[in-house]
């Protein structure tokens, strides 16, 4: 019943936005080439299928790439900062100043750097990722208790045998959260990226789409990034729930 | 300026020297100060105590009197701004449990004996047999969630045995425990050091507990702490919380703590 509930409620939210906005543009509220019906996204989800799918496969392979490189960096990075005061205090403003400077700004650089390949694309989603993992990762460091650091000490165990046995698997979860918000940037990095100079990627089709006034082309393709963005999510939720179960009992751990 | 041997430094805890031959604990008049924003606290001042090897010691005392910076002294946790410390390796026992979510009962057992480099197998080898003799048979595979409060601390205290120190130091190891597991607790440590003795710091605020367990009773000042009263308790074990030599000697150390009985 529950499990039932959990499905239905957004698909029936999801559903009922469709219809208002399906009404919204057939009674004349909206231009059609402005704002696309539903229906008009739908059918050309299915006629637009092979142009669509191939641009998909070229965005997710960066978007997975993006996520890994943003996922690596940013906890290695994490620890550095939750290991050395020195480190924090030197990178910390510059972690967050990356954050403040607009893609848009810097995309075409790494562009005229790095050329038209992959490499600036994963660049470019790997800036937009990483700062969460960081943010969510080092505040799940700092959540171990100071008394449990203390007992180990006591028991003769080595900076980096605490680090590996207590503090990382206590930050597992913190990983999780920062790597779930980065899926989703990720996602938004990539349009960005492909914007920016490309010649293949949903972001690439939504900027000629766009040109040519193909609206439901372009909404269609908006459609396959956010369905993406979900499927991410969930993927790494169940993976959380798989490899952590004991992060999801209300009781008995010494890490919060 | 103290010999630098004698004094604990800076984890690993295990730098410090211990003392060959000997299992127990001298701290002659030392004194501790923190730095606040307030100025600087002093915690303790002038305190010397002595516990012999095989001795159990219960530290009492009113709360913020440095009971806890004792036990970090005593642990080599911290050093002394001034006097000595001598005490040969000791192990912590945290007032909560601070058990590992993520590892079963026995891998939790089992950590100090990991932390000093054994394989997860030989770790578990070791630490399994204890579960029989401390009533925690069957629960090996279970996680922390799935024991109770009085479990959990028997788990606690057998990581902190199993560090194969001679020396505990306990910080009020049942005060999160309900009065009645409490209770159950304190006959069940009682035991425990009966069957594997070793020199135990007890830190507690519940002076009947410190007449239970301990064979002398240590009393603190309010801070900055020190020690005022030394109460031998000369009991037959086990104790029971009525018999009258008991009632006695609680009153006494209430007494040096500056409560009325």
């Amino acid at each position: 019943m529950r499990r039932l509930e959990r499905i239905l409620l957004p698909v029936g939210v999801l559903v009922a936005l469709f219809a208002i906005w399906e009404l919204y543009v057939d009674l004349g509220g909206a231009d059609p080439l402005v704002l696309p019906p539903p229906h008009a996204i739908a059918s050309a989800l299915y006629t637009d299928r092979a142009t669509l799918w191939s641009s998909f496969t070229a965005t997710a392979q960066e978007v997975l790439f993006g996520i890994a490189v943003a996922v690596v960096a940013g906890s290695v990075l994490a620890v550095g900062i939750h290991l050395f005061a020195t480190l924090r205090r030197a990178f910390m403003p510059l972690v967050i100043a990356s954050q403040a400077v607009p893609i848009v700004v810097i995309a075409p650089l790494f562009l005229l750097w790095l050329g038209f390949g992959i490499l600036p694309k994963l660049l470019i989603i790997a800036l937009v990722a990483f700062f969460p993992v960081v943010v969510t990762t080092t505040a799940a460091l700092e959540t171990v208790d100071p008394e449990l650091i203390k007992l180990m000490r006591t028991f003769d165990a080595s900076r980096l045998h605490t680090l590996c046995r207590i503090e990382l698997p206590a930050a597992l979860p913190g990983l999780f959260t920062g790597a779930k918000l980065a899926a989703v940037f990720s996602v938004i990095g990539a349009v960005f990226a492909e914007q920016a100079g490309s010649n293949s990627g949903l972001g690439y089709l939504l900027t000629i789409s766009e040109n040519q006034f193909l609206e439901s082309q372009a909404f269609a393709a908006v459609a396959i990034l956010s369905l993406f963005a979900i499927a991410l999510f969930a993927l790494l939720t169940v993976a959380e729930r798989r490899a952590l179960p004991w992060a999801y009992r209300p009781k008995g751990d010494a890490t919060r | 300026m103290l010999p630098a041997g004698d004094v604990a430094i800076e984890a690993p805890a295990s730098e410090r020297a211990g003392l060959p031959g000997h299992g127990g604990v001298r701290i002659v008049e030392v004194a501790r100060t923190f730095g606040g924003r307030r100025g600087e606290v002093a915690a303790l001042a002038g305190l010397s105590l002595r516990i012999e090897p095989r001795e159990t010691v219960a530290i009492v005392g009113p709360s913020g009197c440095g009971k806890t910076t004792l036990l970090e002294l005593i642990c080599g946790l911290q050093r002394p701004d001034s006097g000595r410390i001598e005490a040969a390796p000791a192990a912590l026992m945290p007032q909560r449990d601070l058990l590992l979510p993520w590892l079963s009962a026995l891998d939790n057992a089992a950590l100090a004996l990991r932390a000093r480099g054994l394989r997860a197998v030989d770790a578990r080898a070791a630490a399994a047999p204890w579960f029989e003799r401390l009533g925690l048979a069957g629960f090996e595979s279970a996680r922390p969630y799935e024991l109770s409060g009085g479990m959990r601390q028997r788990v606690s205290f057998l990581r902190s045995l199993l560090a194969g120190k001679p020396v505990l130091a306990l910080d009020e190891p049942f005060a999160s425990l309900d009065a009645l597991t409490r209770a159950e607790m304190q006959g069940w440590l009682a035991h425990a050091l009966e069957e594997t003795p070793r020199t135990v710091a007890l830190v507690t605020h519940d002076v009947e507990e410190a007449v239970l367990l301990a064979d002398r009773v240590a009393v603190m000042s309010s801070r900055p702490g020190r020690i005022v009263d030394e109460i031998p308790v000369e009991l037959e074990r086990p104790r029971h919380r009525d018999d009258a030599d008991v009632v006695a000697l609680r009153a006494r150390a209430l007494a040096g703590l500056g409560v009325a009985p």
